[in-house]
């Protein structure tokens, strides 16, 4: 149902963070990552001792929290009527169809997460005016604990 | 409510996204909100949702591209206060 979406996301291979999207609606979102164990940081962050860095913590949160939720909002929830888009977002292409740019993140820590374990995040729409979307945004992991949390801001551009 | 009063009560719309709260003192109509109080300009949409509230009036798509200088935003807000 949300399939569209996912094929919307300019993020590719080893930098996509959104697995599932559970929910999705004018107000807000519910997406799914699996943090995956060959992921290019933990070998170095840090050696022996694999933690998922807080930078990719909020990039997990701003690509399901404002991204998917701003596909969402541009294309009113529909799928594009043809797929050029689609088609464009593809990693074959030069060019995404979507281009965010985050342009502010205020995010706390309240626990580690680890590479394997399944994240939950959260996102409420605060507004999205003149193109830009800002939500508050939490993570939870898979026992229910909050992980994250904040509030987030970026500009989505359809090319 | 003529423009000296609207750009007194603007320094306290711009105030949280103005680092610099020394340049915000003595603004006038041609300061420049970016280039001039060093306003992000990713924040000019928070600047105009907050002088919306403010003034409950509401700026369109078209009056929020002129609101580029001091002078420009009261322009944008008498109109619409006084329609």
């Amino acid at each position: 149902m949300y399939r569209y979406i996912l094929d919307l996301l300019p993020y590719k291979s080893s930098f996509r963070f959104v697995e599932e999207i559970a929910y999705v609606d004018a107000d807000g979102v519910v997406g799914h990552y699996t943090l995956q164990p060959d992921s290019f940081f933990y070998a170095d962050h840090f050696p022996g001792n694999p933690v998922t860095p807080g930078a990719i913590l909020t990039e997990i949160m701003a690509q399901i929290g404002l991204v998917v939720l701003g596909i969402f909002l541009i294309t009113e929830g529909k799928a594009p009527a043809n797929d050029a888009a689609a088609a464009a977002a593809k990693p074959t292409s030069p060019t995404a169809a979507i281009f965010p740019l985050l342009s502010s993140a205020n995010v706390e820590f309240f626990k580690m997460a680890l590479p394997g374990q399944r994240l939950t995040v959260t996102s409420k729409k605060e507004y999205f005016r003149f193109d830009k979307l800002k939500c508050r945004v939490e993570m939870h992991d898979a026992a229910g604990e909050r992980v994250a949390k904040g509030t987030f801001a970026g500009f989505l551009k359809k090319l | 409510m003529d423009r000296r009063e609207i750009l007194e009560e603007l320094k306290r719309v711009l105030e949280p996204y103005t680092e610099n709260k020394e340049l915000l003192r003595n603004i006038n109509e041609q300061t420049d909100l970016v280039k001039d109080l060093k306003i992000n300009s990713s924040n000019l949409v928070d600047v105009i949702i907050d002088a919306e509230a403010k003034y409950n009036i509401e700026i369109d798509f078209d009056s929020s591209e002129k609101m580029i200088s001091v002078g420009s935003c009261i322009d944008v807000i008498s109109d619409k206060i006084n329609k």
